[in-house]
């Protein structure tokens, strides 16, 4: 499904990812893990292409595609997503309105027709009750004046909704508390499926136990320095980083 | 390259030229001599057919302006007129149409063109199911048709040209004529009341429901020709009138004068809903070219409970000078400004509105939304003021403005004066610019760069697009993207 070779990224000249190397799989969900400021969120936005960064060596192969080349609205067409860690707030612009314009958006650049409304109001209101989003959420201007729980929920629902191929959740769970992790959890798990993978960026052990990864990453200075299955997350919540900080160091 | 900077590229990029409605029509034209003078005047009023009173209202008008100056304190700079170096009247040859069947053809595929329904025959057999919206088409100097007249008679509403209603209801226009807008108000509208040729004149008796939407089109063709329109609006009491205005001109080198007065008068419960788009052609990329207009509007809530609501797009002219204010003199009356003003290219905006408040338990709302994009400079000027007997006035003001590139200028002057403890002013006021990080997230849902900022400009002034009657929403909805992306469609 994706495929990440040797990516070496900077910023304004700091490097921030050097040489990074992950692999998912197919209807894999694969979480990263690490320290604050190891370049997790780096790596979310550039899956997705945001242009401030500045990739100097290394391939992101979306199913043997590189996607480096696309502008942003080309990689979501092609199927790529990401949930924000801060979701931006549109003033003036109806949540409907927005999902419609982006969903038709995706559609157009894969030469398939706009979906009709009533076809477009059903699917929404089906997403919504999933992740217990009550309709009024859905006639205001989109995130403007929503909680932190609320934003996340509108990530997941957009999600849903855009039906993507690679989504990216990058701290899905920060800000959230425990009924609303676990309903943003169960939104991300319903759409587990063949020809869907994950990519579960987080600090914490405990979504996992909602979202369960079938591999865990640490990242650490910009790399991926040990690869495992779920338990690993349990053994870094016992131990912390302390551990990856060190062999940076030495 | 942040993601901003691709549409600001692409906005910097835009040919100003690529003007929709920059044709010209080719038709044989009578023309005052160029200049202005007391003869051009006297010329004027016999082409009208004017009774003595209006030619000498006129003429004092003109021996005012000759001893008034130019106003300079706009934030606006421009190769100043020659007011001896235009025509001050130009009009089709042909005599006046009785009927639209004996318009012009090519004035009225001028018309067609602009997506302006004059004929009305069509409208009412449902040949062409377009709105009913009953429209008078100012071209130059002169009104060429009004349609819906016998219709709208019938509910007694009388909807002509104001060149006919001074012959036929003289006592009216006498009336209130200059009521609002004084002959010696300002520069601009001094000249206008000595040199005005046409436009448009309402009048809703006590009580009426206008049973349609009025609009009036203007259209300047002629080079090197002013134009210099009146249009006077009464509600009487206890009436409602929903008014649209829309404007362009052909694209020309040099620049060309629009100095337009507009006067309402709502007595007695009475509510007038006056709304402009307004595309006069903007110049050039470079500056070259384009309309100046400076324009004077103003409505007088004369009685009590009366409201005046003016709502505008402004994304044309060179020059933008305009004010439409409300002077807010019955008790309980409500004035209402809603307003957008994009400006892209070179061009210059100065607008805003006056809220005098003169009356008990008076309200006041401005909501102003301005965009400026590549170098252009947008300003808002606005006044809300209370006099001593204002008990209780109370206004709430906000401006917007919205950036697109590091070019251009958003500027926001607002006078707040309070003669009455009583009154209560609220103004807020934001600049923003749309942000790389919204602009990442639109894009990362599968917009493009411009959809995005489509979206997001839409988002901005939704607040007064709502305000404007519904297609005509559509409609400048189209307008602000097209000014803004050059996607001429």
């Amino acid at each position: 499904m994706l495929e990440i070779k040797n990516l070496v990224v900077q910023i304004e000249d700091n490097r921030i990812l050097n040489g990074l190397d992950l692999t998912v799989g197919d209807g894999e969900v694969a979480a990263i893990m690490g320290p604050n400021g190891s370049g997790k969120s780096t790596l979310s936005y550039v899956i997705a292409g945001k242009v401030d960064y500045e990739v100097l060596e290394g391939e992101i192969l979306l199913n043997g595609e590189n996607i480096l080349e696309m502008g942003p609205d080309e990689r979501a067409a092609a199927g790529v997503f990401l949930a924000f860690q801060y979701p931006l707030e549109i003033p003036g612009v109806g949540t409907m309105t927005f999902l419609k314009a982006c969903l038709n958006a995706q559609r157009k650049a894969r030469g398939e027709g706009e979906l009709s409304t009533p076809d477009f109001i059903r699917k929404v209101n089906a997403a919504a009750e999933t992740l217990e989003i009550n309709r009024d959420m859905l006639k205001r201007a989109l995130n403007v004046g929503f909680s932190g729980g609320e934003k996340k929920r509108m990530e997941i629902l957009q999600m849903a909704l855009l039906q993507p191929q690679f989504c990216v959740l990058d701290e899905t769970d920060s800000g959230l508390d425990i009924d609303a992790l676990r309903i943003v959890s169960e939104g991300v798990n319903a759409l587990r499926a063949e020809g869907r993978s994950f990519l579960v960026i987080t600090h914490y052990q405990r979504l996992l136990n909602h979202i369960v990864p079938d591999t865990v990453h640490v990242m650490s200075q910009g790399r991926i320095v040990k690869s495992g299955g779920k338990e690993l997350a349990l053994e870094l919540e016992a131990s912390g980083y302390a551990e990856y900080r060190a062999s940076e160091a030495a | 390259m942040p993601a901003v900077q691709d549409t600001v590229d692409r906005v910097r990029a835009i040919d100003v030229d690529q003007y929709k409605y920059g044709f010209e029509t080719t038709i044989e034209m009578e023309k005052s001599e160029k200049g202005i003078s007391e003869d051009v005047i006297r010329f004027i009023s016999a082409k009208k057919d004017e009774p003595e009173w209006m030619l000498e209202w006129r003429l004092d008008a003109y021996r005012r302006w000759q001893t008034m100056k130019e106003p300079d304190w706009a934030r606006v700079s421009y190769d100043k007129v020659d007011y001896s170096d235009i025509y001050y009247y130009a009009a089709p040859k042909r005599p006046a149409a009785m009927s639209l069947d004996e318009i012009d053809p090519e004035i009225l595929k001028t018309y067609e063109k602009l997506g302006i329904p004059l004929r009305e025959v069509e409208v009412l057999e449902g040949i062409a199911p377009e709105r009913r919206v009953a429209v008078d088409a100012v071209f130059d100097s002169v009104s060429v048709a009004t349609t819906f007249k016998a219709e709208l008679s019938k509910a007694g509403v009388i909807f002509m040209p104001i060149s006919e209603a001074i012959r036929e209801y003289p006592e009216l226009v006498r009336k209130y004529l200059g009521s609002v807008v004084p002959v010696t108000d300002n520069f601009f509208a001094t000249l206008n009341s000595a040199v005005f040729s046409d436009g448009s004149f309402v009048y809703i008796p006590p009580g009426v429901r206008c049973p349609m939407e009025l609009s009036t089109y203007f259209r300047i063709n002629e080079r090197d020709t002013g134009q210099f329109e009146r249009t006077l609006i009464i509600a009487d009491k206890g009436s409602y009138v929903s008014y649209l205005e829309g404007c362009t001109a052909p694209k020309r080198d040099d620049n060309q004068l629009h100095a337009a007065v507009v006067e309402l008068v709502a007595l007695d419960d009475a509510e007038i809903k006056y709304s402009t788009v307004q595309n006069w052609y903007p110049g050039d990329n470079e500056g070259k070219g384009g309309i100046y207009n400076f324009v004077t509007k103003r409505g007088d809530c004369r009685g009590r409970n009366a409201k005046i609501s003016w709502t505008q797009v402004e994304t044309g002219s060179a020059i933008t000078w305009k004010y439409p204010s409300c002077i807010l003199r019955g008790d309980n009356s409500r004035g209402e400004f809603y307003s957008i003003a994009v400006s892209n290219g070179m061009q210059q905006v100065d607008s805003g509105t006056k809220m005098i408040h003169l009356g008990k338990n008076t309200t006041s709302r401005i909501i102003s939304k301005g965009i400026s994009a590549g170098r252009s400079q947008n300003t808002y000027r606005g006044l809300v003021s209370a006099h001593k007997k204002a008990t209780n006035a109370r206004n709430f003001t906000n401006c917007d403005s919205l950036l697109i590139g590091d070019q251009c200028g958003a500027h926001t002057v607002p006078y707040i004066e309070s003669k009455n403890a009583s009154a209560v002013f609220e103004h807020e006021a934001t600049t923003s610019k749309i942000s790389e990080d919204q602009m990442f997230y639109c894009q990362s849902r599968g917009l493009s760069n411009e959809e995005a900022t489509a979206l997001i400009v839409n988002g901005f002034v939704r607040d007064v697009l709502q305000q404007l009657p519904m297609e005509f929403a559509v409609e400048a909805q189209k307008l602000i993207s097209i000014s803004l992306e050059g996607s001429v469609g």
